[in-house]
């Protein structure tokens, strides 16, 4: 068990750091988008935002290919992004239009996309947990040397699956890393009303097996740490527990007033503790990307997200016939 | 004294009278009142229940009964059970019926088999709230109606109101039932207002409810379908074409007489059930009727379901997947042989 690491020293290639960024950016700008969409009505629908977790999402899926595939939750939309989903499918989706990754058919909490690895986010609290076991099962099962990673809340390590499928896991030496996102608060209950532990990580002990917590604002935390559990499962040597402390900028869901948190809380995860903005002066302090770069970056994801908008918005929904597909039917 | 109130001021009324008049009742459920331990809450509730369903109850009466649960489903549900047939009288909130996935064997294998499994020793008084329901863009794991699940559960009562005045009598009346009683809210239902008389009222399980008396067909509803049929009732009145609603208001103990005596006039039956047609509860109605009603009828019994899908998320798709009042008219007046212009 290691205490809360934070670390600037990680050696990233330029061409990687260049993809952090940007996804990270993407993930924030999307959200703010889908934030100013449901306020004007525009978006149905239950709709929970990743904003201000973006560094546990990208630096885990920086190490992950399209057939390593990742379990989500109700706040998938960062997962998405990292792990590769086209934006203006995932928009669409959350539109319910017909070109949305799976049809319009599922929505903002349900998008999917396997060919890249994304498994679904999940409507069911604590639902990835057996999930990830089982694609790690296949993973394992046709000796490809694939990993799982199955992304979760602070508020899913109280439920009863958190531990059925650590404990399958371990005991199988799957290949799944478990990355805990402990932003704090399940739905409106503070982590530490509802948890025992005071650290999710703590939890690794019980069932023999790795744990690391880390900074989750700190991408290149979450990188080092998420380097180190993928390659352990690449090896077959099982499971890890990786719990990164973050925080979300909006509500539990769109519509959540959010009186359980403390302004000053709020306002200082938007400034000093922002992920975005800790690695921007990094890449800039160490040189890893000039000024203009990372500008670039910005407004080609500006431009990708207006794109992903106009994209929905001119898309048509599904035609009536589409109620009865993809299942079997015949009343 | 009646007044108009909304369904979910109904709900959070019964709660408040039953929790005044029997200190043995509890309520848990996962942030039925919210921000635990927040400092600057002062131990108000931050949502009292995701839809607000539950507001207040925290401030009136303390988080030692109104019991935030960590997303624990089958931890609080195994809890509610034991703590009912142990002396205290909960409510427990599952939010979203469909979580029920997460908890089943709490009810089905524990809580609905004490009394029987135990031969009479144990009595669990246990209210489970849920929400249920399509229409709210919810999508396919937040908008099913499981009431045919639990119906097939010995042991348990079930009960879907369709009215504020409903919702509180019926609530009051399974907070005092000694057995585990599973209790629907319509979650597109929440802010429909209707009278409801001030003070505490229990309207009895089991007894259906004539919501519209009519003599051409008879045509019994579940929850918010109710409405779909009254509208259906209303445009087919000015064809001169009565239908009679009935409401059913519990699903077990079904008020069996009730439905049988109205398909006796009318000679013809349809149920409406927003749910999956399979192994449902209109085809558990059609079944009773063709079994106990055969010689009343003269046409087929016709079943308005949800199609055998999943809730999609789609607004449009999601439109269609539920019935409708047009869909109602269409069949009454194909049993009727009447022509279909409306």
């Amino acid at each position: 068990m290691k205490a809360l690491e934070s670390s600037k020293d990680v050696a990233l290639s330029k061409e990687k750091a260049q993809w952090m960024y940007q996804k990270m950016v993407e993930i924030r700008q999307f959200e703010d988008r889908v934030h100013e969409l449901f306020a004007k009505g525009i978006l149905p629908g239950f709709v929970h935002l990743y904003a201000g977790e973006e560094a546990v999402a990208v630096g885990v899926c920086a190490h992950l290919n399209d057939k390593d595939s990742i379990t989500s939750t109700h706040r998938g939309h960062g997962h998405c992004i990292a792990k590769g989903c086209d934006l203006d499918g995932m928009m669409a989706e959350i539109y319910g239009k017909v070109t949305g990754l799976c049809k319009g058919k599922g929505g903002s909490m349900h998008i999917a996309d396997f060919d890249k690895g994304m498994l679904g986010a999940n409507g069911i609290v604590g639902g990835g947990f057996p999930l990830a076991c089982g694609s790690a099962l296949t993973a394992k099962y046709k000796k490809t040397d694939n990993v799982s990673v199955c992304f979760f809340g602070d508020g899913a390590q109280n439920h009863g699956t958190f531990h059925e499928g650590i404990n399958l896991a371990a005991i199988w030496k799957l290949p799944v890393v478990f990355v805990a996102e402990n932003n704090g608060y399940a739905e409106a209950t503070p982590f530490s009303y509802a948890s025992s532990c005071k650290s999710i990580v703590d939890r690794a002990i019980a069932y023999n097996i790795p744990g690391i917590k880390v900074d989750g604002k700190d991408v290149l935390a979450v990188y080092q740490a998420a380097e180190e559990a993928v390659q352990r499962a690449r090896r077959g040597e099982g499971p890890t527990l990786i719990e990164c402390v973050t925080y979300r900028n909006y509500g539990h869901f769109e519509g959540d007033a959010q009186t359980y948190k403390a302004d000053q809380e709020k306002a200082e995860h938007k400034q000093d503790k922002d992920a975005i903005l800790l690695f921007r002066n990094h890449l800039l302090n160490e040189q890893l990307l000039a000024e203009r770069e990372v500008e670039a970056i910005e407004k080609s994801v500006e431009a990708a997200v207006n794109q992903a908008v106009k994209f929905s918005e001119e898309s048509p929904y599904p035609n009536a016939s589409e109620l009865l597909t993809d299942v079997y039917v015949s009343y | 004294m009646t007044r108009k109130v909304s369904m979910s001021g109904a709900i959070n009324e019964a709660m408040k009278l039953a929790m005044r008049k029997d200190e043995n009742v509890i309520l848990m459920g996962e942030d039925v009142a919210g921000g635990a331990q927040v400092d600057h809450l002062q131990d108000e509730d931050a949502w009292g229940g995701v839809l607000g369903v539950t507001k207040g109850l925290v401030q009136e009466f303390g988080r030692e009964r109104i019991l935030d649960t960590p997303i624990t489903e089958a931890g609080y549900m195994g809890a509610a059970m034991a703590a009912a047939s142990t002396g205290l009288r909960p409510i427990a909130e599952l939010m979203f019926n469909d979580f029920i996935g997460s908890c089943l064997d709490e009810v089905l294998n524990q809580g609905a088999k004490f009394r029987y499994m135990f031969g009479g020793k144990a009595q669990v008084p246990v209210t489970i709230r849920t929400m249920h329901g399509a229409g709210f863009r919810a999508a396919a794991q937040h908008s099913q109606s499981l009431y045919a699940l639990f119906t097939a559960i010995p042991g348990v009562k079930v009960v879907v109101p369709s009215t504020p005045y409903e919702a509180k009598g019926l609530l009051l009346a399974a907070i005092e039932d000694n057995d585990p009683v599973i209790f629907f809210e319509d979650k597109t239902l929440y802010n429909m207002t209707g009278d409801v008389p001030e003070g505490y009222y229990t309207i009895p399980i089991g007894k259906a409810d004539i919501k519209r008396e009519g003599s051409d067909v008879t045509v019994v509803a579940i929850g918010k379908q109710v409405h779909t049929a009254l509208e259906a009732a209303e445009q087919l009145s000015q064809k001169g074409i009565e239908i009679e609603v009935v409401d059913p208001r519990s699903l077990s103990p079904l008020d069996e007489e009730a439905i049988l005596s109205s398909v006796e006039k009318t000679n013809r039956l349809i149920v409406i059930d927003e749910a999956n047609p399979r192994c449902s509860i209109a085809t558990d109605i059609a079944a009773l009727v063709a079994d106990k009603g055969f010689d009343y009828l003269d046409a087929p019994i016709k079943r308005i379901t949800a199609p055998h899908t999943p809730v999609p998320f789609s607004p449009p798709l999601e439109d269609i997947y539920l019935p409708k009042a047009e869909r109602v008219v269409k069949v009454v007046s194909e049993l009727l042989g009447t022509p279909l212009e409306v």
